[in-house]
């Protein structure tokens, strides 16, 4: 898939709202895509699913050009955000529907409506509509009227959003087991975070219409490449400087600090501005006068308690970071205090250096 | 005494409403029609069925009957059928128009709509007399037809038009998206939707139509008669008011059938979800 959109504003101009899409998605994968709203991923899963059409570009479906191409004539289907069950048609028969449309023989397709209902545990309800039923039982339905037409690709557009919290914890397990059994290949557009994090074997995170990176929910993770990722899939520390030297096993780099090493330093030039990125829970603590290599002297400016993890916010260098640390042991010595003075280590390994905005 | 006034309290302004300008006056006309005509159009005594077996098409000593009211209204049940179905197919898809485009379209549409209600109802019949004497249409039941599709199409497009509007268009892309053809993803996401706004659109415009006497006054001719113009014309011109009550209550009797055959089709919910 390699695509272009752009919308025209009412004042006459045009908005980009996808630039260069340029993906690959593989047969069989669970793949999110994750942004915050506006940056396209909705407008791009309906290029999929064949609601949009996109201005340049192809749409290339299980080797076969689909641009152009009517929704009704993909083996594309969609789970929608608002679930969009026919209010007038019983469980049943809205997950018949699909089926009915392809002329599949009647016995057959009940056969497989049974199947598809108890794949997602909602057969008890075949006879009700869908104004009898709960938010998460019709999120049941609409994935079960997805699935048994078999489709080459799933797209799921948000469809946990309107669910509460325990419920989508709940669903996110569910419907990665679920893709798994299937063999489906699952498209699924998000804004949350730990959800992609949770479920997907890749992902691409989205900003302003563009793929800003592309990978494994681990390396895109533990590896951003630019300030937006780094920030948008959880939270990082981030800390400019200037590259000092670079040698076989990394860089050190000048920040207002003192010298940080790291070693993700390869193809960096001396002299060049970099922003090193670091999670806040590979930052240690320590009660130490002494700082070694890597460690810097804060203060703790604020802790919030939030069960599992302390999350300390420190001060150091006219600059805020913050750190989180495991609740493991009630009343541990590793509690710090407000205004305690800390050695905090940054290890190399975790300092990653993203790219130029 | 509390639960007395209780009661009375309950009944409120709607009871009221309903009982001085329909209970009653149903009530004064079905006494009428038992009634006799005197001199100068008044009603009075004796007490009478006569006027009934007139309705039926009998004479005074059940010697004769004669088809010529069922006729009359047999007739106009077709025209006014046929004037409703007629606007359904304007108006449906005129619905849909209106709905769909911008704010500052609609609103204009919607205006262009309902401004001819601005000019009396009459000045606007006779207009199209002017219209339909070059192709020697008036007087004929055609005129009155197309009479009646222009008195009545806004009275259908109004609450097809309100249905469209709460449509949620993501059903059709739903409906698309499992493999539906485009008329196919209509029927199924789109139509059940507006079936309240078309139903009440058809009863509003059916029921005037049936009663109508205007149109086929000023269109239609002695001819065409309809069974407004029969009653219009015992109030009127014939000054027989118990033989008019009679027969208001044939036609009223033929619309409550007709809503009552579509409740039974409709089950309960039906009619209260027009109303």
């Amino acid at each position: 898939m390699d695509v272009f959109k752009s919308f025209r504003s009412p004042s006459g101009g045009e908005t980009r709202v996808l630039d260069d899409i340029d993906l690959d998605i593989r047969r069989g994968e669970f793949f999110s895509l994750l942004g915050p709203s506006g940056c396209g991923k909705t407008t791009l899963l309906r290029i999929l699913a064949g609601f949009e059409q996109p201005d340049a570009g192809q749409v290339i479906i299980g080797g076969q050009d689909m641009t152009g191409v009517p929704p009704h004539r993909r083996s594309v289907n969609t789970v929608f955000q608002s679930y969009a069950l026919f209010p007038h048609l019983s469980v049943q028969d809205n997950v018949a529907f699909g089926l009915k449309m392809k002329g599949v023989p009647a016995t057959q397709a009940r056969h497989r409506v049974l199947q598809a209902l108890d794949r997602v545990r909602i057969a008890d309800f075949a006879a009700r509509r869908p104004d009898q039923l709960s938010g998460g039982q019709r999120q049941r339905v609409a994935l079960a009227r997805a699935i048994v037409n078999e489709p080459q690709v799933l797209l799921l557009d948000e469809p946990l959003s309107a669910l509460d919290l325990k419920l989508r914890k709940e669903l996110q397990v569910e419907l990665a087991n679920l893709q798994e059994s299937l063999g489906i290949t699952f498209v699924f557009v998000t804004h949350d975070q730990e959800e992609a994090l949770v479920m997907s074997d890749r992902m691409a995170v989205m900003n302003r219409g563009r793929v800003e990176q592309l990978g494994r929910a681990e390396d895109l993770y533990e590896r951003p490449r630019t300030a937006f990722v780094a920030n948008f899939l959880g939270s990082s520390n981030l800390i400019e400087g200037t590259v000092l030297g670079v040698d076989g096993i990394g860089a050190t780099v000048q920040t207002v600090h003192g010298p940080l090493r790291t070693t993700h330093g390869h193809g960096l030039r001396t002299g060049q501005n970099v922003t090193l990125s670091v999670r806040p829970e590979k930052l240690r603590m320590e009660r130490d006068d002494e700082t070694e290599g890597n460690e810097i002297r804060a203060t703790v400016d604020d802790i919030v308690y939030t069960g599992a993890e302390n999350q300390y916010l420190l001060r150091a260098g006219g600059q805020q970071l913050v750190v989180f640390q495991l609740n493991a042991d009630i009343g541990a010595d590793e509690d710090f205090d407000y205004e305690e003075q800390v050695a905090l280590y940054l290890p190399p390994d975790n300092l990653v250096v993203l790219e130029e905005a | 005494m509390l639960t007395v006034r209780r009661f009375l309290a309950t009944l409120g302004p709607g009871t009221l409403w309903l009982g001085v300008f329909l209970i009653v006056p149903a009530l004064v006309m079905l006494g009428y029609s038992f009634l006799t005509r005197t001199d100068l159009a008044q009603v009075g005594g004796p007490w009478t069925v006569e006027n009934w077996e007139r309705v039926f098409g009998y004479d005074a000593l059940f010697q004769e009957w004669t088809a010529d009211n069922l006729r009359v209204l047999w007739r106009s049940v077709w025209v006014a059928g046929l004037s409703t179905a007629l606007c359904v197919l304007m108006g449906y898809p005129l619905a849909f128009y209106i709905a769909r485009q911008g704010a500052r379209r609609k609103n204009l549409l919607l205006i262009l709509l309902i401004i001819p209600f601005w000019t009396n109802f009459l000045i606007r019949v006779y207009a199209w007399i002017l219209i339909l004497r070059p192709f020697d249409l008036v007087p004929s039941l055609t005129a009155t037809l197309l009479g009646m599709v222009y008195a009545f199409v806004p009275f259908f497009v109004l609450p097809v038009y309100s249905s469209v509007e709460k449509i949620d268009w993501r059903l059709l892309e739903a409906a698309q998206d499992l493999g539906a053809p485009p008329l196919r993803a209509f029927m199924t996401a789109v139509f059940p939707q507006t079936l309240p706004g078309l139903i009440a659109g058809v009863l509003l415009t059916f029921i005037p139509a049936l009663g109508t006497f205007v149109v086929s006054d000023i269109l239609g001719g002695a001819k065409t008669a309809l069974v407004g113009n029969l009653i219009q014309n015992q109030f009127g011109q014939a000054g027989d008011w118990p033989y008019g009550s009679a027969l208001s209550f044939l036609l009223m009797g033929a619309v409550l059938l007709g809503l009552w055959a579509y409740a039974r089709t409709a089950g309960h919910k039906g009619l209260e979800e027009l109303v």
